[in-house]
């Protein structure tokens, strides 16, 4: 049966709020970027052109929030990582804004803290992983970034040395190195 | 230490993105690697985000290379790695979408769902949603329904979210969990019963009732979570914008008291809830939560203040007023999105002194914001003008400044546009306006828009004071730009001369050089006016150059479209489309523009339109003039559910009976329905539906003539819905061999009353003009003394009555209903009463002016 749309400005009784979230690096790169919404942005070449606008219209001054394209995009930056959450422009920002600190949060635990681009990278399944438990297809499946990472979990603590790869034991080493010489 | 930096430069250049190079084929090649006996799972987790970074950074996988990987890494479900499971669900879920024979892994998925480990379950759950149509879900229902009550909220919430994101698929069966997640709504966890509560109000949504029901039962206990609660907000504002009744008293209180609630996103929502309703009620306690929101220190809070403040100043714009100081606060705010909107709500309800201050304001950071918030602000300052003519000298040159300014098509089009409408409007503000346009021209990289102005030129030039200042910046044009610029120069060249007689002999010249030019059409049109001016035919030139009528394009286009269907042998005359007046409307849109864009969406009228245009003679009826809101002719949980649209045209209404069949092991054919008429209405004609498949909504037509008398024209209806039933299959929905049989189904009876016949819109500021100019029409007025206990009920009722919207009552002790609208066949009706409560009983004087007096008293009827 058809329904006819309410054409007022009330908020819509839904629960597919969010429509995109993205963690972009500091030249506006994609790192990882989910979108949930069919209509909107509905190809790849059109999502990183609206990332690269986004970029460019956020990463000077940090001002939490921007209304773009139509999108309500919520955001949030350290070192060199941004990471974005986008709604309807006719949503409850401040719903958007606990989505974000969530993924923001529950990376930054991941990460130990350090969030910058090169950890990320480091530990990018379980960043992925953590996407995929914030967010199902729009809805928002979790808030609480200690149970978002209790489910992503099981950060391969220290792997015992003889399951490292070659490159992975020389990149701890040159770590302990540079930190040894910094001190 | 110089070298040691270029080394850590290095390093992040190189060692430090294991993931800058990967190659697509070098990836698949590694997943091979999945068939292997054991793996080892931190390879295979390498492997898989490779995988997933390689699709999520947009790379295409063609079928073959998906299924493949797909297989290969169904394979790793033999590790007991979690985190390895993990990434293979992810994997699942990207690429169910794009291999082949999916549902192989479905008992896998279904083996891990069941089991043990809470972890895996959950994302089991999701990822097996991810692979299973509707067609297999019958299988896994068992399961879902377990899962939805499980007592781990993870895997209970990622059952709901499943069950919500197959809803749209499968409707009717995520019904049957309906309990499952009303017990759900219960959970303690916050976010399952958010879930719960999410799929329990989705599956009600064509059940008003129940809706109701639910929503009233949660507002006296209400929910933990601070999302269950907005989610809540929003429904109640919907029960209560649908229905104004005692019913949703309950649903109004619950929004006001979660104003107090402690969280800012469940006080937000319940602010923005109210100030939105429709319904008349105090504002002062959500606006002086948006105040304190203006004054927070997160942009976040500032925004979503500013712009629920400015979404209200198109209907109460007194009550924004309040907020002045708070906005003004923000006009030089850092965020220049809160900025902008501050700037703008303050420039539609400010007083003409401040106007200046404003604009300068706006000036200085309108280079830092984004091309949507610059349109915005440039609608704001075109409206301004129409407000505040005298201001025109200011406005147009910060305009024609914003011009020279870089920018996108779209942003320069909304400022040529507000010149453009500015210079029509405002005699005072032409020759300025003018003078920027041809500037603007002069540097103008979209043709488009300088053949906009162009024509302007042409239309307006001619007529002011010094016509040949123009003609300079016109003709640069023709020297100057691309072949359709130069066309249309040409034809504003010519104008001057035909209006202007001293100017003629040297546009003779310009256009006979214009003969010579390269492109066809520049060429023809030089051509054709030079020969229309050399006739020197005052009519001539006055229909061929001045005048020249115009047919509307639209029109033209189905003109042509119905005559190469009906008679394509024949010569088109194009004297048969109507010709455009090309009188302007004023366009009083919405004071505040915020939403730059909304989802794209088939509107309900073109869908109704194609609906009915496949009915036979439906072109004969003309134009549709007003669709009455759809009512219901059975109960929401009835074998068949049958819902009717009025479609009314000037003397005909088309009842289209909207039936769906909710027996999935019948088929209806041959559905009719029989009506029982008023004596004054006559029935055309009745189209049936042929054959009413399970769960597909089929319309039965009935073109109704409306009595010649308009006074008849009110009356109660009665229908029965008549059938021949055939069983079949379930399953498949073949029926079964045999005849069937006939059967009838009654229908509640409807009425065709006044506010289906009546377009009208609530008073506007101009609404006593329009009343005192209707003085000279007949007026029909009768006081009427009205059964109800309160007087804004009785208010309301009146409203509904005539099809007013509720925004035209007005007043408290006295409350006044203002209200004027068009009536069906075209004659425009005012509409005043004044309800008044006398020691108990409430009195109203009703009065309708109207040319047509036939109509006034209709009105009157309607109420008595």
């Amino acid at each position: 049966m058809v329904h006819t749309t309410m054409k007022t400005s009330l908020f819509e009784p839904t629960l597919y709020i969010v429509k995109g979230m993205c963690i972009l690096d500091n030249d506006g790169n994609r790192i990882l970027a989910k979108y949930y919404d069919k209509d909107i942005l509905p190809t790849t070449k059109e999502q990183k052109a609206f990332e690269k606008n986004l970029f460019n219209k956020t990463h000077r001054a940090n001002a939490e929030i921007i209304m773009l394209e139509g999108l309500t995009c919520v955001y949030k930056s350290n070192v060199d990582l941004f990471f974005y959450v986008m709604g309807s422009s006719h949503e409850n920002e401040l719903i958007l804004q606990s989505v974000l600190n969530a993924l923001y949060e529950s990376v930054s635990i991941l990460l130990r803290r350090n969030v910058e681009k090169r950890v990320l990278m480091d530990n990018l399944d379980a960043v992925m992983l953590a996407f995929d438990e914030i967010c199902d297809g729009g809805v928002i499946l979790d808030s609480d970034p200690t149970s978002i990472v209790g489910r992503t979990a099981l950060r391969t603590e220290d792997v015992p040395l003889g399951e490292q790869t070659v490159a992975q034991v020389l990149q701890s080493a040159k770590e302990q190195l540079k930190w040894s010489l910094l001190k | 230490m110089s070298s040691f930096k270029r080394d850590k430069k290095e390093e992040e250049e190189g060692g430090a993105s294991p993931y800058k190079n990967l190659d697509k084929t070098i990836v698949l090649q590694e997943a091979r690697y999945f068939n292997e006996t054991p793996v080892n799972p931190r390879k295979c987790i390498h492997i898989l985000c490779n995988i997933l970074y390689l699709l999520n950074q947009g790379e295409k996988f063609t079928t073959a290379e998906a299924t493949d990987v797909f297989f290969a890494t169904t394979k790793l479900f033999q590790s007991k790695n979690v985190m390895l499971r993990r990434m293979v669900y992810l994997c699942i879920k990207e690429l169910s979408s794009m291999a082949q024979d999916v549902i192989i892994v479905t008992s896998s998925l279904t083996k891990d769902m069941t089991g043990k480990e809470d972890l895996y379950s959950a994302a089991a759950i999701r990822a097996l949603c991810s692979i299973t149509d509707s067609t297999m879900l019958q299988a896994i229902e068992r399961y879902m329904k377990q899962a939805i009550v499980d007592k781990n909220p993870a895997v209970s919430s990622a059952a709901l979210v499943s069950a919500l994101h197959l809803s749209s698929s499968a409707p009717d069966l995520v019904r049957r969990w309906a309990n499952e997640a009303q017990e759900a709504v219960n959970s303690d966890n916050a976010m399952v019963s958010y879930h719960a509560l999410g799929i329990v109000a989705s599956s009600k949504k064509n059940d008003k009732l129940s809706t109701v029901k639910l929503v009233s039962r949660l507002c006296r206990s209400p929910m933990k979570s601070p999302y269950a609660l907005c989610l809540l907000i929003r429904l109640s504002a919907q029960i209560i914008e649908m229905d104004e009744s005692e019913a949703s008293q309950p649903c109004i209180e619950f929004i006001e008291y979660c104003l107090r609630h402690k969280s800012e996103m469940v006080i937000y929502e319940a602010a923005h809830a109210i100030v939105n309703l429709k319904i008349n009620r105090d504002l002062a306690p959500a606006l002086s939560v948006l105040q304190l929101f203006c004054g927070s220190s997160k942009a976040c809070l500032r925004l979503a203040g500013a712009r629920t403040l400015a979404c209200l100043t198109a209907r109460r714009p007194a009550a924004v007023a309040i907020c002045t100081v708070d906005l003004e606060n923000l006009i030089s705010d850092p965020n220049r999105s809160v900025a902008t909107l501050a700037v703008t709500t303050l420039l539609a309800t400010g007083a003409e002194s401040s106007v200046d201050r404003l604009m300068k304001q706006i000036s200085s950071f309108v280079s830092e914001i984004s091309d949507e918030f610059k349109i915005i602000v440039v609608k704001a300052i075109r409206r301004l003008c129409t407000k505040f003519p005298r201001k025109h000298q200011s406005i147009v040159a910060f305009l024609a400044g914003m011009l020279r300014d870089e920018g996108g098509f779209e942003y320069k089009t909304a400022i040529a546009d507000a010149i453009i409408s500015i210079v029509e409007e405002n005699p005072d503000a032409k020759e300025t306006g003018l003078a920027h346009l041809c500037e603007f021209i002069e540097d103008c990289e979209h043709a488009t828009l300088a053949v906009r102005i162009l024509h302007l030129l042409g239309r307006e030039g001619p007529k002011s004071r010094q016509p040949s200042r123009y003609i300079r910046f016109v003709y640069n044009r023709v020297i100057l730009e691309s072949g359709p610029v130069r066309a249309a120069a040409v034809s504003a060249v010519a104008q001057f001369g035909a209006q202007v007689p001293e100017l003629l002999p040297n546009i003779k010249v310009l256009l006979s050089r214009c003969e010579l030019d390269d492109e066809d059409e520049v060429r023809d049109r030089a051509i054709y006016y030079n020969a229309i001016l050399d006739s020197g035919d005052q009519q001539l030139i006055n229909d061929y150059i001045i005048n020249v009528a115009n047919p509307g394009l639209i029109e033209l286009e189905k003109a042509l479209r119905d005559h190469i269907a009906t008679k394509p042998d024949q010569l088109f005359d194009i004297k048969t489309v109507p010709i455009v007046c090309t009188c302007h409307q004023l366009h009083k849109k919405d004071v505040v523009a915020v939403e730059a864009k909304k989802p794209m969406q088939k509107s309900m009228d073109k869908i109704y339109d194609e609906t009915l245009s496949h009915i036979p003679g439906i072109e004969r009826l003309g134009e549709i003039f007003k669709r009455a809101r759809p009512v219901d002719l059975t109960e929401a949980e009835t074998e068949y559910r049958v819902r009717l649209y009025k479609h009314i045209f000037d003397r005909h209404i088309v009842l289209q009976f909207e039936c769906i069949n909710t027996l999935n092991d019948q088929l209806l054919e041959q559905v009719h329905v029989r009506l029982e008429t008023p004596p004054e209405f006559n029935i055309l004609s009745i189209i049936p539906c042929q054959k009413l498949l399970y769960d597909k909504p089929g319309s039965v037509f009935v073109i109704v003539e409306f009595p010649c008398a308009y006074l008849d024209s009110l009356g109660t209806f009665g229908a029965t819905l008549e059938f021949t039933v055939r069983d079949c299959d379930p399953n498949t929905g073949n029926p079964d061999p045999g005849e069937g049989y006939a059967d009838t189904y009654p229908l509640e009876e409807f009425e065709i009353n006044c506010s289906d016949q009546i377009k009208t819109r609530a008073a506007t500021d101009d609404w006593e003009d329009t009343w005192e100019y209707a003085s000279k029409s007949p007026e029909a007025s009768e006081t009427f003394s009205l059964p109800h206990i309160n007087i804004n009920d009785a208010a309301k009722e009146v409203c509904s009555h005539l099809g007013l919207p509720k925004a035209a009552i007005s007043g408290d002790s006295l409350v006044e209903i203002k209200g004027c609208g068009i009536f069906r066949g075209g004659a425009p009706v005012v509409i005043k009463a004044k309800l008044v409560t006398i020691s108990t009983a409430i009195t109203m004087k009703l009065a309708i002016r109207s040319p047509r007096e036939d109509i006034a008293q209709l009105l009157l009827s309607a109420i008595g």
